[in-house]
């Protein structure tokens, strides 16, 4: 049998696309190499408890009713109602830098009034910078790229001010060191600090549940351990898919959220025309280097503390702080830079029933130091709550926030990914406890923690970058004909910015273009 | 089929697209697009409906003919004619 579409990926794009692909009786498969669907934003359960792999928000939260905005869109797309989701508004977020501090909540006349009293000089240039977002048709693809940090310092000319309004929008969206596109500044700007934060009760399961029940009742065939070992091109066509276990599928189109490098990796060797092929992406620096321009430099480790019941270090949902005035968005050259990152307490959102308290701290991270380190085979790699964390915390280091620092361990020791591990646990909390939230060292029940190489692992990004690449394919063409990208590298990140890359994908590619106004369909 | 079944059609279809819209009281004259929140992602998703569960054919180049009710029924009368309504 052939099919209409294969899709690579059961990420939100893939899923996201499957269900409009099947929604309109198209023969499709989502391939997924992992056993569990989710990609980035999966879920698992470790030591009994349940967690989530990347969830911290949902971005773009908007109440039922309001028009014409992305999660309507998404919703609509994919035939759910708002109330499917279950979504529970954040309390409050901060953004927390040595010398200023700014709330924001899914109110924007909050962030203004904040801007306002802690930039009294800087009103103008913020109101006047809003103005020029909303005028910005960000969906509009063919815009010409302009550096973000460009256009906000035509506005606003106190550099603090600029860095702190770049903290959340590039952590939760920038495949580009230190700046962003400007239409995707727009994007993340109007998600974030326009519309909102919002998170379903039970996280990201509960949003995963409902997309692979509405694609399985539609008839979508899911297959997971069914990882694409190369995708089969015949003339610079793409015809199908080759599995691991050897299976060939063909299909009139292949959609793949595995990222651009990453899927041109699958066409080789067999389409090394391709491998010749210029990749002409319109950015000089990009093109000059090659596909290595392509493969993005950001990835987070992820340090995942629970606490006691009732603890309650703060009321704030999500932090987003930097310990220097200067902010660095970029690929640090230790392991792990704790001096930035973005701390997120999933029960602050206004739930209908309390979950346990958590604290998980994003740090940008480097990939090529965490792959350096040697891991000894069948060791378990998790990280212990320190002994002198305990109830025992002396007053001596409580709250002192002058903790020494823990030792990075010799790469080539033995196991030393794991003692790099439990050494940047350490400290990624001692950085921002008690500058930026209580001290709940003392707190700490239980923790887990992942790094650029558990991300490369289960996503299959290569470099563990968590945003992809940093040249965005907007069209989500490749130089292979019936192959697109969509996705994170198409560049639409976040969960919702990809399931809309999927729903976009699929609609362009499969349904508008042969998909229902064919012959052969009527 | 009726005129009034064209339009409970739509009426329908525009209820499965957007089940977050209160479809009960639709102006037959009004455009569509200025009573519920619909774009031209959703004008294709009316499209793929008629055809999905009529068998009829809109091309692109006649979407414009769906803008209010009124129209959809002028325009589908002849497309529909034969068909039951499935709601
Ligand atoms: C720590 C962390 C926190 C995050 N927090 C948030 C947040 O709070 N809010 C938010 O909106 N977003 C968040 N994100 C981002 C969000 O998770 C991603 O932007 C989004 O999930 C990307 O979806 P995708 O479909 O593009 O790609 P992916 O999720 O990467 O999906 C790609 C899928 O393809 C599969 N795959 C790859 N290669 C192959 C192959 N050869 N064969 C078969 N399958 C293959 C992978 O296994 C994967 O399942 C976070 C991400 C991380 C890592």
């Amino acid at each position: 049998m052939k099919y209409d579409a294969i899709i690579i990926g059961a990420g939100m794009s893939g899923l996201a696309a499957g269900i409009r692909l099947a929604m309109f009786d198209k023969r499709v498969v989502v391939l997924e190499k992992h056993y569990v669907w989710g990609g980035l934003n999966s879920f698992y359960q470790f030591k009994g408890r349940q967690f989530d792999v990347g969830l911290h928000a949902m971005t773009n939260y908007i109440p039922r009713g309001a028009k014409g905005r992305p999660l309507t869109r998404l919703l609509k797309q994919l035939r759910l109602r708002h109330e499917d989701l279950d979504l529970h508004e954040q309390n409050y977020s901060l953004i927390s830098f040595p010398s200023a501090k700014l709330r924001f909540t899914n109110d924007f006349s909050v962030l203004r009034d904040e801007v306002r009293r802690e930039f009294p000089a800087q009103r103008d240039a913020f109101d006047n910078l809003t103005r020029a977002i909303a005028d910005f048709n960000e969906l509009d693809l063919s815009a010409p790229r302009q550096s973000a940090r460009e256009v906000v310092r035509r506005f606003v000319t106190e550099p603090l001010l600029e860095d702190m309004l770049f903290c959340p929008l590039t952590f939760y969206g920038s495949a580009i060191e230190h700046d962003m596109d400007w239409d995707q500044f727009v994007v993340m700007w109007k998600s974030i600090y326009m519309e909102g934060f919002a998170r379903p009760t039970k996280g990201v399961r509960h949003v995963l549940t409902l997309l692979t029940n509405r694609y399985r009742e539609l008839g979508g065939e899911l297959r997971l351990r069914a990882g694409v070992k190369r995708i089969v091109s015949r003339t610079g066509e793409a015809v199908g898919v080759e599995l691991e276990n050897s299976e060939v599928l063909e299909a009139d189109c292949v959609l793949s959220s595995a990222g651009f490098v990453e899927s041109m990796k699958l066409l080789e060797p067999t389409a090394s025309a391709v491998g010749c092929m210029p990749m002409r992406t319109g950015n000089p620096t990009a093109d000059a280097v090659g596909l290595n321009g392509h493969i993005g430099r950001l990835s987070f480790t992820e340090s995942i503390s629970v606490l006691n019941p009732g603890a309650m270090p703060t009321d704030a949902t999500i932090i987003f702080f930097s310990n220097r005035d200067r902010f660095e968005y970029r690929c640090p050259d230790e392991l792990v830079d704790v001096d930035s990152g973005v701390i997120c307490m999933p029960q602050n959102f206004r739930l209908d029933e309390p979950i346990a308290p958590m604290v998980r701290v994003t740090n940008i991270a480097n990939h090529a130091k965490w792959c350096a380190l040697r891991r000894d085979d069948g060791v378990d790699s998790s990280v212990n709550v320190p002994a002198d964390w305990g109830q025992g915390l002396g007053a001596r280091d409580q709250g002192s926030g002058s903790n020494p620092q823990s030792p990075i361990p010799n790469p080539l020791g033995n196991d030393a990914y794991t003692a790099a591990k439990q050494a940047c646990y350490e400290r990624s909390i001692n950085a921002i406890t008690p500058r930026h939230l209580a001290d709940f060292r003392p707190q700490v029940s239980m923790i887990d923690m992942f790094t650029p190489r558990t991300i490369e692992h289960y996503t299959g990004h290569l470099g563990g970058a968590v945003y992809g690449s940093p040249v965005k394919r907007r069209t989500g063409e490749t130089p292979v004909k019936n192959l697109y990208v969509m996705g994170t590298d198409q560049g639409f990140l976040g969960i919702i910015g990809a399931a809309l890359s999927g729903i976009s994908m699929a609609n362009k590619w499969v349904l508008q273009r042969d998909g229902v106004l064919t012959e052969r369909d009527a | 089929m009726q005129d009034s079944e064209i339009k409970q059609a739509i009426i329908s279809i525009i209820g499965d697209i957007a089940p977050d819209e209160d479809t009960s009281n639709l102006k037959p004259d009004v455009r569509l697009r200025e009573q519920i929140d619909l774009d031209s992602m959703d004008f294709l998703d009316i499209v793929m409906e008629l055809r999905k569960q009529y068998g009829v054919n809109v091309p692109d180049t006649d979407y414009m003919q769906l803008a209010t009710l009124d129209s959809c029924v002028n325009y589908l009368r002849p497309k529909m004619q034969g068909k039951t309504l499935k709601v």
